[in-house]
């Protein structure tokens, strides 16, 4: 899966969303849940905010020395036995992940679970080269046995399936025989799994941090598939992210802590698999072969400037657990394997803004997400900054719009014709007016009035009044209990 | 003490009941106010819609207007926030900067100047019935007044209050959003209006136009027989 899916226009995306309302059921559901479960775990853990602070202090520290810190991690891996590649692209990445399966006449890969592997498109590149590729987190292995259908959340990917649409699916391309329970669905992938565990040549996984000092690597899992990725192929590639790194175990250990709590409100994840290069002498398991990729793929662009904070993103999707904009349109929409305000953020600077330009607009700047980044991410503020870059750099922005907005700078700008247009407004508007509303207007005022009525313009306008007033004259005052009105 | 009223346009052109409200509200509690003329809108449309530069006039209007002011009220919380905002857009502007710094220490959302400022938790306000209130995302988040609202609203008498359910979500106004966007902004309001029916309440109240006309534009178009008031309304009844 490209970090693009579908080529369906924004519009119709969101018109499918929100017309499915299973999903939005499961959205809405998830979103309360897990809000409530993650408010439970950062009181717990109390001094929330300064826990921030300090995740917000490592990740910038990080993202300052990253040269420094990369070329730590580098001369680590490689002095513990493991080859390190640096990706510049996705087909850098590709190419080599391709190189090493094929060097090994690998017929099967089994994987943990990756967003970055799904943003580089890998499963494809690997299927091309006639390698059977098997995820083995349980949501992506449900969207992988359901032809491919995109993770429509970066923490669990098939949030959007109810359990009687993965009975179906499992009944169609497994043959399971068994009823919609969740666990008796479970047990029936667990043993398929398995299987794939133990025939598997090459484990592949992502990675959520790794450490500079020790040149070892973090996965956080709640299923312990990670663990069976990492010690039963001979060989094992860990794809990561340019970014995703901590100095030392000190900042793992904040990080992890409070990347479980914001992403589903868990003190610890049941797995916190922590690997360190290739099996050593007395070593009972793991992998004889350890790869390392690193992956920048458009990630050293966002570096230095405006946007940097994003790379702070440790992908715990707290801030998609709070979104209202996503609660209703959920991942789908977004056209990105990355949604809600984190992929709102990230997709156009990783994929452009040719496809992604809608994305900064879907968003009331109503700064949940910011509030609810662990490592303070000003969410909203990075919106607002790429609409500023569509509409003074991109050019992107509908010429109507930009005429309306010169007229409103002109226009707010000038208390002349301010007060001149705010004066004329009722006499404008009286045709679209009754009963001191309008529900059919025109212009800009269409699209609200279809769902909602709009006040009249008053006639004295609170200015005039106040003006009336100071001079003595005026209406007089409303009687207050009689100030009850509709909006 | 006097007190320069930041009106807003939506308030001088749309709802200046709630103007006359503030204004009546203030004065009760031994405040002068002012109203200069020149005030414009704070440049927030157009602001939050990506046109940096075309907003800035706008600002730079408004920081002269206020330049005198001692304290400057607005009873909109988005509306002050952005009185806050302005330091940020001139940031590095050696003349612009430091006026705007000054005009955002002395401006106040009108609960949070009541609360703050003239020390007052209880106004005499009166008013029977059962209400909710919609907390807005800029003021709670932005401009982080939480409590100064619920205090005001706890003391008027006779007022039956009901928390709202999922109250930390937006209504879906976010300005340009709710035209841009209307597809998901009516979804959004939607569920605002489904969580203030559960409540049983007469009244939803709130502290911000744009919300309130977004909350009630909906609930007057499906008929509803809730009474949609701002803060200053509720504060004011006696």
């Amino acid at each position: 899966m490209p970090m693009k899916i579908g080529n369906e226009r924004f519009g119709e995306r969101v018109e499918k969303g929100i017309n499915n309302s299973f999903m939005r059921g499961a959205v809405a559901g998830a979103q309360d849940n897990i809000g409530a479960r993650r408010l439970n775990a950062i009181e717990e853990l109390g001094n929330w905010e300064e826990w921030r602070s300090h995740g917000e202090e490592i990740r910038q520290h990080v993202l300052e020395h990253l040269d420094y810190y990369l070329e730590q991690l580098s001369d680590n891996v490689a002095k513990r036995g493991g080859n390190v590649f640096f990706a510049e692209t996705a087909e850098e990445a590709n190419e080599y992940i391709k190189e090493v399966v094929q060097s090994k006449n690998a017929q099967k890969v089994v994987k943990s679970k990756s967003m970055v592997t799904e943003e580089i498109n890998l499963n494809a590149s690997l299927e091309e080269v006639g390698c059977q590729v098997i995820e083995t987190d349980l949501g992506e292995y449900i969207l992988q046995v359901d032809d491919h259908d995109p993770p429509s959340h970066i923490v669990a990917p098939a949030l959007h399936k109810n359990k009687e649409q993965v009975r179906d699916v499992f009944t169609k391309k497994l043959g399971y025989k068994k009823s919609a329970d969740p666990t008796e669905l479970a047990w029936h992938a667990r043993e398929m799994l398995r299987q794939d565990y133990l025939t598997a040549d090459v484990g592949i996984t992502g990675c959520n941090f790794a450490v500079a000092e020790t040149g070892s690597f973090a996965l956080v899992t709640n299923e312990g598939n990670a663990d069976l990725v990492t010690s039963l192929p001979k060989t094992q590639i860990t794809v990561m992210g340019m970014e995703r790194l901590v100095p030392t175990f000190e900042e793992l250990e904040v990080l992890v802590s409070m990347l479980t709590r914001s992403a589903v409100g868990q003190k610890l994840p049941s797995y916190v698999t922590v690997l360190t290069g290739p099996r050593e002498e007395l070593d009972v398991d793991g992998p004889e072969d350890f790869h390392l990729v690193i992956v920048d793929n458009g990630r050293s662009k966002i570096l230095g400037t405006e946007f940097q904070s994003v790379l702070q993103c440790i992908r715990c999707a707290a801030c998609v657990n709070a979104c209202p904009v996503y609660r209703h349109v959920g991942g789908h929409s977004y056209g990105s394997i990355y949604s809600g305000p984190i992929g709102a953020v990230l997709s156009p600077l990783l994929g452009g803004y040719e496809d992604y330009k809608e994305l900064p607009y879907a968003s009331t700047l109503c700064g949940a997400c910011s509030e609810v980044c662990p490592v303070k991410i000003p969410l909203h503020e990075l919106l607002h900054k790429h609409r500023q870059v569509i509409v003074e750099k991109e050019g992107k922005a509908p010429v109507s719009e930009k005429l309306l907005m010169k007229a409103f700078g002109l226009g707010a700008a000038s208390p002349t014709l301010y007060k001149w247009g705010s004066k004329i407004a009722p006499t404008a508007m009286n045709p679209f007016t009754s009963e001191d509303k309008i529900t059919k207007g025109p212009g800009p005022l269409k699209a609200w009035t279809e769902v909602r009525d709009f006040p009249a313009p008053n006639k004295e306008r609170f200015r005039d009044w106040f003006k009336n007033r100071e001079k003595g004259g005026g209406t007089s005052w409303p009687e207050p209990s009689k100030t009850e009105k509709h909006f | 003490m006097k007190v320069t009223l930041f009106a807003t346009c939506l308030v001088d052109m749309f709802q200046s009941d709630v103007g006359k409200a503030t204004v009546e509200l203030l004065e009760r509690l031994g405040c002068e106010i002012d109203f200069p003329q020149t005030q414009v809108c704070c440049g927030q449309p157009a602001y939050n819609s990506g046109y940096v530069k075309e907003s800035k006039d706008a600002m730079k209007k408004m920081i002269g207007t206020f330049e005198h002011a001692e304290y400057i009220v607005c009873p909109s919380g988005s509306c002050a926030y952005m009185f806050h905002e302005y330091q940020h857009v001139f940031k590095g502007d050696p003349i612009w900067e430091p006026k705007a710094k000054k005009l955002a220490a002395k401006t106040y959302e009108l609960t949070q100047f009541i609360i703050e400022v003239l020390k007052v938790e209880n106004v005499g306000a009166c008013l029977e019935g059962k209400a909710t209130y919609h907390t807005s995302c800029h003021m709670t988040r932005l401009l982080g007044v939480q409590k100064a609202p619920m205090t005001l609203l706890s003391k008027v008498k006779g007022l039956e209050f009901v928390e709202l359910p999922g109250k930390e979500q937006c209504c879906g106004f976010g300005g340009t959003f709710s035209v841009k966007m209307a597809q998901i902004s009516e979804q959004m309001v939607d569920e605002k209006v489904r969580h203030v029916e559960e409540t049983d309440a007469e009244y939803v109240i709130g502290a911000d136009a744009g919300c309130l006309m977004n909350i009630g534009g909906r609930i007057n178009r499906q008929g509803k027989p809730i009474k949609v008031m701002h803060i200053a309304e509720i504060l004011n009844s006696r």
